[in-house]
This record gives C-alpha cells, sequence and structure tokens, in this order.
C-alpha cells in the first residue's frame, strides 16, 4: 500500500488536469490496481466530483463517463441492448458484485492491462476515448500510446450498428481470463484478441471472411498474426487454440 | 484530515490520513466485524454498505466517504439474525470467519434482486470466497430465507 501527503477532489477538469501533471500526483479511480502501488504519493486525485459517473446517449453514441463503475456496464439496459450483452458478458466474472460497485471503467481503460477483458470488448467495437486536454481518438490507437498525463473523461461507443459477442475463458469463476475475445461484425469483422497474455490486439477482416471451423484460411491466419505467450498461466499453444475456438463460437452466435 | 460520515444510522467524525482504508477507519470505530481477509481485493470478507450498495472496505478511501452512509453487520443485527437463522438450521456455519462480508452481501442481493434463481445468487455471491462449511449448505439457507421473505412481502401485501 502506498501513502499520500493529501487527498484532493478537483471541481474542475483543468484543475485535476493540472494537478497531474506532478510526477508524484496520482489519479485514484476505483483503487482496486492502485492499492497495489508502494511509495509514497503527494496528492491522491480523485475525479469523483466531475460529474463522471453517468452513462449518457446521442442519437449517434453512449457517452460513459470514466468514473461508472464495471457494475453498472453490466445492468445498463440500452447499453446492453445495443451491443447484445456483450458489455454485460465482458464484465461480469470480475471478482465479485462488490469489486464490480467500485472499479471504474476508466480505470481499466487507462491501465491497458493485458488481461483486461474490458479492453478486449471495447476494442472490437466502435470505441473512441475523450481525454482532456487532448480530445477524442480511437481506442485503438489510445491502447497503442504510452501513459501520459492527461485525464481519461469519457469512453465514448458509437452506435453504428455493429453486432457483438463477447467469450472469454477461465479457470475458476472469478479469476484473470486465460484469453478473452471479442467479435464484433458490420460492414466488416472487428476481432480482439486480448489476455495473449500481453494487451488486447485488434484484427479488421473483410466481412466476406468465414470463420466457422478451425480450417477456414482466414482465421487460421488471423491466428498465425496473433502473438501468443506463455506464462504461468498458459502456454502459447494452449491460448491460440481457446482463441480459435472463443472467436469460432462468437462469429457463430452473430449468424443467428 | 477530518471526514463526517453517518455509520449505521449515528453521526460520526473522525481523523483519517488520506491513505486510510475504509476497512481501517470502521474498524477504529469498533466494528469488528469488518476483517480483511485476503490483502489483494479478492476474498470479500471486508464488505460493508456505502448509501445501501454492498462494496469492498479494504480498497474504499476513507476519504471518499465524507458526506456518505455506510452500513455494517453492527448495524444489521436484526436482519443478520433473520437470516443466520436459516444458516444455522442448515448447518451452514463451521468457523465463521467469512460470515460477517458473507451475510453483508446476501442481505445486499436480497434488496438489490428479485425472486433470484440458482444461477443468479451463485453470480452475485461469487466474491466471497472461503465458506468451508460448503456452497449447498449456503445455498438452501438462502432459498429458504429468500423464500420466508417473499412470504412476508406477500402477507404484508395481502393485509394493506
Ligand atoms: C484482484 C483483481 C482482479 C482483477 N481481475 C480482472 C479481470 O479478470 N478482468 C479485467 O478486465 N480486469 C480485472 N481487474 C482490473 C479491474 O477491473 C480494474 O480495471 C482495475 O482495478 C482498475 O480500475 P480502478 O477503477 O480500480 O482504477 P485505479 O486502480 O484507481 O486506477 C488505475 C490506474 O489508472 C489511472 N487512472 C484511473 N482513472 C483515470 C482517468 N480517468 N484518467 C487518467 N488516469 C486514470 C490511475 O492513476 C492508476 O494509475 C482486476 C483487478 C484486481 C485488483
Ligand atoms: S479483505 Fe477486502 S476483498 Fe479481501
Amino acid at each position: 500500500m502506498y501513502t499520500a501527503r493529501e487527498y484532493v477532489l478537483p471541481k474542475t477538469l483543468e484543475e485535476a488536469y493540472q494537478l497531474n501533471q506532478k510526477k508524484q500526483n496520482r489519479i485514484i479511480a476505483g483503487n482496486m490496481w492502485l492499492r497495489f502501488s508502494s511509495g509514497s504519493f503527494g496528492q491522491l486525485i480523485d475525479l469523483s466530483d466531475l460529474g463522471l459517473n453517468t452513462i449518457r446517449q446521442t442519437e449517434t453514441e453512449f457517452i460513459i463517463g470514466a468514473m461508472v463503475p464495471l457494475r453498472e456496464l453490466e445492468k445498463h439496459p440500452e447499453l446492453n441492448a445495443y451491443t447484445g450483452n456483450a458489455i454485460r458478458d465482458c464484465v461480469q466474472d470480475i471478482v465479485g458484485t462488490q469489486f464490480r460497485n467500485s472499479a471504474t471503467i476508466g480505470g481499466s481503460i487507462w491501465g491497458r492491462f493485458g488481461f483486461s477483458d474490458i479492453l478486449t470488448c471495447f476494442l472490437a467495437m466502435d470505441t473512441e476515448v475523450e481525454l482532456f486536454p487532448s480530445g477524442r481518438m480511437t481506442l485503438a490507437d489510445f491502447t497503442a500510446q504510452k501513459p501520459d498525463n492527461d485525464i481519461l473523461v469519457n469512453i465514448i461507443l458509437k452506435k453504428t450498428g455493429l453486432k457483438t459477442a463477447y467469450r472469454a475463458f477461465r479457470y475458476t469463476a472469478t479469476g484473470f481470463p486465460v484469453i478473452s475475445c471479442c467479435v464484433s461484425k458490420g460492414d466488416f469483422w472487428r476481432i480482439a484478441i486480448g489476455a495473449r497474455p500481453a494487451k488486447a490486439m485488434l484484427h479488421i477482416l473483410p466481412d466476406t471472411a468465414v470463420l466457422s471451423s478451425a480450417e477456414d484460411t482466414a482465421l487460421k491466419e488471423l491466428l498465425d498474426k496473433t502473438i501468443f505467450g506463455t506464462n504461468s498461466t498458459a502456454s502459447a499453444d494452449y491460448r491460440r487454440h481457446l482463441a480459435q475456438v472463443m472467436i469460432i463460437r462468437a462469429a457463430a452466435s452473430l449468424e443467428v | 484530515m477530518e471526514i463526517n460520515y453517518i455509520l449505521n444510522n449515528k453521526k460520526v467524525t473522525s481523523s483519517i490520513t488520506p491513505h486510510t482504508m475504509l476497512l481501517n477507519e470502521l474498524r477504529s470505530q469498533g466494528c469488528f466485524s469488518v476483517k480483511c481477509g485476503c490483502e489483494s481485493t479478492n476474498c470479500g470478507l471486508c464488505t460493508v454498505w456505502l448509501d445501501g450498495t454492498p462494496i469492498l472496505s479494504c480498497t474504499m478511501p476513507a476519504a471518499r466517504i465524507a458526506g456518505h452512509s455506510i452500513t455494517t453487520l453492527e448495524g444489521l443485527q436484526a436482519q443478520a439474525l433473520e437470516f443466520t437463522r436459516f444458516m444455522a438450521e442448515e448447518g451452514s456455519d463451521q468457523c465463521g470467519f467469512c460470515n460477517p462480508g458473507f451475510i453483508m452481501n446476501v442481505l445486499a442481493m436480497a434488496r438489490e434482486l428479485d425472486n433470484p434463481d440458482q444461477n443468479q445468487i451463485n453470480h452475485y455471491l461469487a466474491g466471497n470466497l472461503c465458506r468451508c462449511t460448503g456452497y449447498a449448505g449456503h445455498m438452501r439457507a438462502i432459498e429458504k430465507y429468500l423464500a420466508f421473505r417473499s412470504a412476508i412481502q406477500k402477507g404484508g401485501a395481502d393485509n394493506d
């Protein structure tokens, strides 16, 4: 556990951003991951007073505040209707109800964790992030970039009519995923594979690609291009095999 | 720093550090039902309610609860007794170490979910580990408790 000199609740994004420019200061969201940091921080910057805990909708997008807890995503009727429950499916096995009442989408996306169910899921959908002060960029670009001192304000899910399905494999009900896959289909396929164990990777394929069996060339090529690794949880070969099965199942569920 | 909050329906003023976690704050207020079982945000033993919602107190910064309401098992004695009667009858109580967090989450579930089935119950409680008496005994106790509650509620409605 860390120690900190001060706990601050900025009232504006500008104030939060200014505080976040100091190296010893830290933004605190759900604190689920941050709690494992050791050392001494200057100011803990709590984003709770910035109104970032709501899910709003326009005709063209869902705007999800960075401080929205995972459990709210899980229970949100419109978000889950739009994503065919992919959002519920990607968060519902993360630790437990109490955990998901505090862990936030902002902390999950910001962390760019290799094991992240959430990053995998949102990467396969038409997602942008809104940063202060840099503005909007695609989630794929954000994921590729190194963490800086901006504030993650919103996660924006565009309503582009994609069909989406999420699948992951865990050894225990609430453990980390051994592999996570999210498949969506619109004008083309978007396939994200996470927990490789490195962070999720996105593949784009033409909508004519067939992903229905292990023999399909498109699926073989996609798996060849994906870097799977070995760690104490699983071997690269095993992860590749699981990914193949998960993608076939997720893709099949979109065809019904 | 100083915070004001409501603990089990009573106003509390407390002096904390910026890195005090709610668990330690609650124990310093004498709520010894609130225990740390894992140090990895995984076990559910430290469950309390923040404005009625179950959370893990081991990771909740105490500074964040200023102006909010916290409920621990100490503040829910009557409801807990009602449920633990069923646990005793089903023999689903052994060393009792994980009981406080488990009971807090069962009571939260009973408030949040309408007529949950076994899958929903298992899912809601999946973050409460240990449970050495066995998950089957717990499930029997929960189902009987929920049936009892719903009978009382229906009875209450009929009497109106
Ligand atoms: C035991 C455990 C098991 C887990 N299992 C899973 C799992 O199976 N699948 C999964 O997907 N995830 C899992 N997670 C990750 C979890 O879901 C959260 O993603 C993670 O805890 C971070 O979210 P948080 O809100 O707690 O952020 P915090 O821990 O508070 O913050 C994380 C980091 O992000 C920074 N940050 C937070 N918000 C912002 C913002 N708005 N702008 C800029 N920087 C910000 C913080 O400074 C910090 O460095 C697990 C975590 C734990 C501790
Ligand atoms: S003590 Fe809080 S989750 Fe284990």
